[in-house]
């Protein structure tokens, strides 16, 4: 370590210049400030002191961190109802509309289509009636729609946010009985009704959502806003 | 010469007077003893040291062409393909780096399970090195969404959604998580400053400290024997040998056959069959459609199989959260590894059948799990993978059964080679 030097404050013991181990035998009047003692109580005060306002001062400081991880501002305003013309879709037929940068499908289903709607035998269907589902009052029906022709669902699989595949086909390859037509989500293979109701067996536990919509004539529809839900 | 080496001599005692040089040199490598018995399994902890120097090389490389922005980010990758010069290669190292540094854990991690690596002394070694794994999983998970591909979107869509499935606050997460309502622009910056800056900062961190704590405890060995206990005269142990010169050549031999496969990855078949680099990801993201097929990179496959597996509703909680309980649960597990074994030996030479048995069952579930992964859901493949999940737990689960009623044989007092 070398020759020893003058590290301490002036007025240092010369014995205690070694290292702290010496310097802690000196606990003595916590009051007297003109010899060398280690003033405990003092260092208790100012450790506490320091790590309570200390501590606040980080708990306020963590806020701005942690609040900047939630949606900007510009990311909440871009949740503007979109029009759709429907004029153009074909019984049968799916469209697909971004909304809130999600899509959002249009499907007019054939008569058909609707008749298999009803058909389900129980024990199909986990929620048959929709009430563990979202969608608004006037599409807790078993079309699930304002309109039994038009099914306007939010296509985000209720389980893990896939977009799943239009399988319109009754009886389609691979889709298991009954099948009267519906959407498969491809990456856990969850299955739903052409009203967007969810079967038993796979891992979506609600029926996919339904939007705010409404229509603004015979062939246009608004998503984002209903009677409920002014914009 | 002599000139010369006299110049460097007084060079590294001038350092070494203002900095504990040749003390970390000594403690480190020269007069860390490690045993003599290594085997081929003991390649892997240096190798994906290599993997890790690799990824963060050709990373640094990568930022300066890449755009993380939604609309710039798809485009700027394939520049770095098409335009930069070498760029292709740079970028084919890191993707592929990204596959060897998993190939080197997960063999890494296997040898503990065979040699009984995480028993007593060496739990906390354990744990620092399963948080690197679990850094290393958010790492890869980040960087997947940077060339922000069809696969990338919907990966990313997925595994965010999975923390929407935590009761109360889950929606509340995953938009916190993305910063917006649906994976978007906002989410791929953030995961660009993550995947660059902040786990890479973590997982060097955590290097440090996995090392440290090993060269605290010493290495393990193939026949399970604590070196330590048996010292020569001179104070080291009898069969321990300097790490350097005795490891740094052997690993250095290990590391160049690793770069030559690596290489040959890496020039002939980069993409793998689709499994390093999927198809889908040449596509660019589409938040309007999923592509018909997604699947994970292969190695979250065994996990995201446990997580499909999960299709029925049971104690009042849905399939949906089950199935992200039980494959967050199948990762944390490990980490109780060390207090699961109650066996009193900890090579695998030294077990019984009974625990060889366990571990060659878990091994081809976790293998079957792996390839379900990839694959397209059916029923069919629904149950076996429903199967193996049940395996997969019961190996962790019956461990403090079967390791204690196991009949060991006797460990000797030195090695074996």
């Amino acid at each position: 370590m070398g020759s020893v030097t003058s590290v301490g404050p002036p007025g240092d013991d010369p014995g205690c210049r070694g290292g702290h181990a010496d310097i802690a035998e000196y606990v003595g009047d916590p009051d007297d400030m003109t010899d060398n003692t280690v003033d405990t109580r003092r260092r208790r005060f100012l450790t506490g002191t320091a790590t309570v306002i200390g501590g606040i001062g980080a708990g306020f400081a963590a806020v701005p961190f942690i609040a900047s991880f939630q949606p900007s501002a510009r990311a909440k305003a871009i949740g503007a109802p979109v029009e759709v013309d429907i004029s153009k879709l074909e019984p049968g037929q799916r469209m697909i509309q971004k909304w809130r940068g999600k899509p959002v499908w249009i499907v007019r289903r054939t008569p058909a289509m609707i008749d298999g709607l009803k058909s389900f035998s129980a024990g199909v269907l986990r929620d048959p009636d929709s009430t563990n589902s979202a969608q608004p009052l006037y599409a807790k029906n078993v079309w699930r729609s304002e309109k039994p022709e038009y099914l306007v669902l939010v296509g985000v699989c209720t389980h893990l946010g896939c977009s799943p595949g239009f399988v319109p086909e009754m009886g389609a390859a691979g889709m298991g009985n009954p099948w009267n037509g519906g959407f498969f989500c491809p990456c856990h293979g969850s299955k739903f009704d052409l009203a967007g109701r969810v079967y038993i067996g796979v891992p979506a536990p609600a029926n996919l959502v339904v939007p705010p919509y409404e229509f603004v004539s015979e062939t246009r529809l608004v998503i984002g806003v209903d009677k409920e839900n002014p914009a | 010469m002599n000139a010369i080496v006299r110049q460097l001599t007084g060079l590294r005692d001038w350092v070494d007077d203002r900095f504990p040089l040749m003390q970390l040199w000594n403690d480190h490598m020269a007069r860390y003893y490690a045993p003599k018995n290594f085997n081929f399994w003991y390649y892997f902890g240096v190798l994906s040291l290599v993997a890790f120097v690799i990824q963060i090389v050709t990373g640094i490389w990568l930022v300066m062409n890449y755009k993380p922005d939604a609309d710039f980010a798809f485009a700027s990758v394939e520049y770095i393909m098409r335009d930069v010069d070498w760029g292709w290669l740079i970028r084919y190292m890191h993707s592929t780096g990204a596959s060897a540094f998993f190939i080197v854990i997960y063999l890494h991690m296997f040898r503990a399970l065979l040699y009984g690596s995480f028993k007593k002394p060496r739990e906390l070694l354990w744990i620092l090195g399963m948080l690197l794994y679990l850094s290393l999983m958010a790492e890869a998970f980040m960087g997947y969404l940077l060339p922000w591909g069809q696969m990338s979107f919907w990966g990313a869509q997925v595994i965010i959604s999975l923390f929407g499935a935590i009761p109360v606050i889950g929606d509340a997460l995953s938009t916190m998580i993305r910063g917006d309502f649906v994976v978007s622009d906002i989410t791929l910056n953030r995961f660009f400053s993550l995947h660059v800056i902040a786990l890479p900062f973590a997982i060097a961190g955590l290097v440090v400290l996995h090392i440290i704590a090993l060269h605290e405890v010493g290495s393990n060995n193939p026949d399970g024997v604590e070196i330590k206990k048996l010292k020569g005269p001179d104070g080291h142990p009898l069969d321990g040998i300097p790490f350097h010169p005795y490891y740094t050549v052997k690993d250095s031999v290990g590391v160049v056959v690793f770069l030559m496969l690596f290489s040959m990855v890496v020039f002939f078949a980069p993409e793998m069959g689709g499994y390093f680099l999927e198809a889908n990801n040449f596509i660019p993201a589409d938040p309007m459609k999923t592509p018909l097929h997604i699947a994970p990179v292969w190695y979250f496959t065994p996990f995201y199989s446990i997580l499909r597996a999960n299709t029925i509703n049971f104690l009042w909680l849905d399939a949906k959260l089950w199935g992200v309980v039980f494959m967050g649960l199948g990762v944390m597990i490990l980490f109780l590894l060390p207090w699961l074994d109650r066996s009193p030996v900890k090579s695998i030479r030294y077990r019984g059948k009974l625990y060889k048995t366990a571990l060659a069952i878990f091994v081809v579930a976790f293998l079957i799990l792996g390839y379900l992964g990839v694959q397209p859901p059916t029923p069919a493949r629904t149950m076996v993978a429903q199967a193996c999940t049940v395996i997969y737990f019961l190996f962790f689960l019956l461990m403090p059964i079967y390791t204690k009623l196991d009949k060991t044989s006797p460990v000797p007092d030195r090695v074996t080679m």
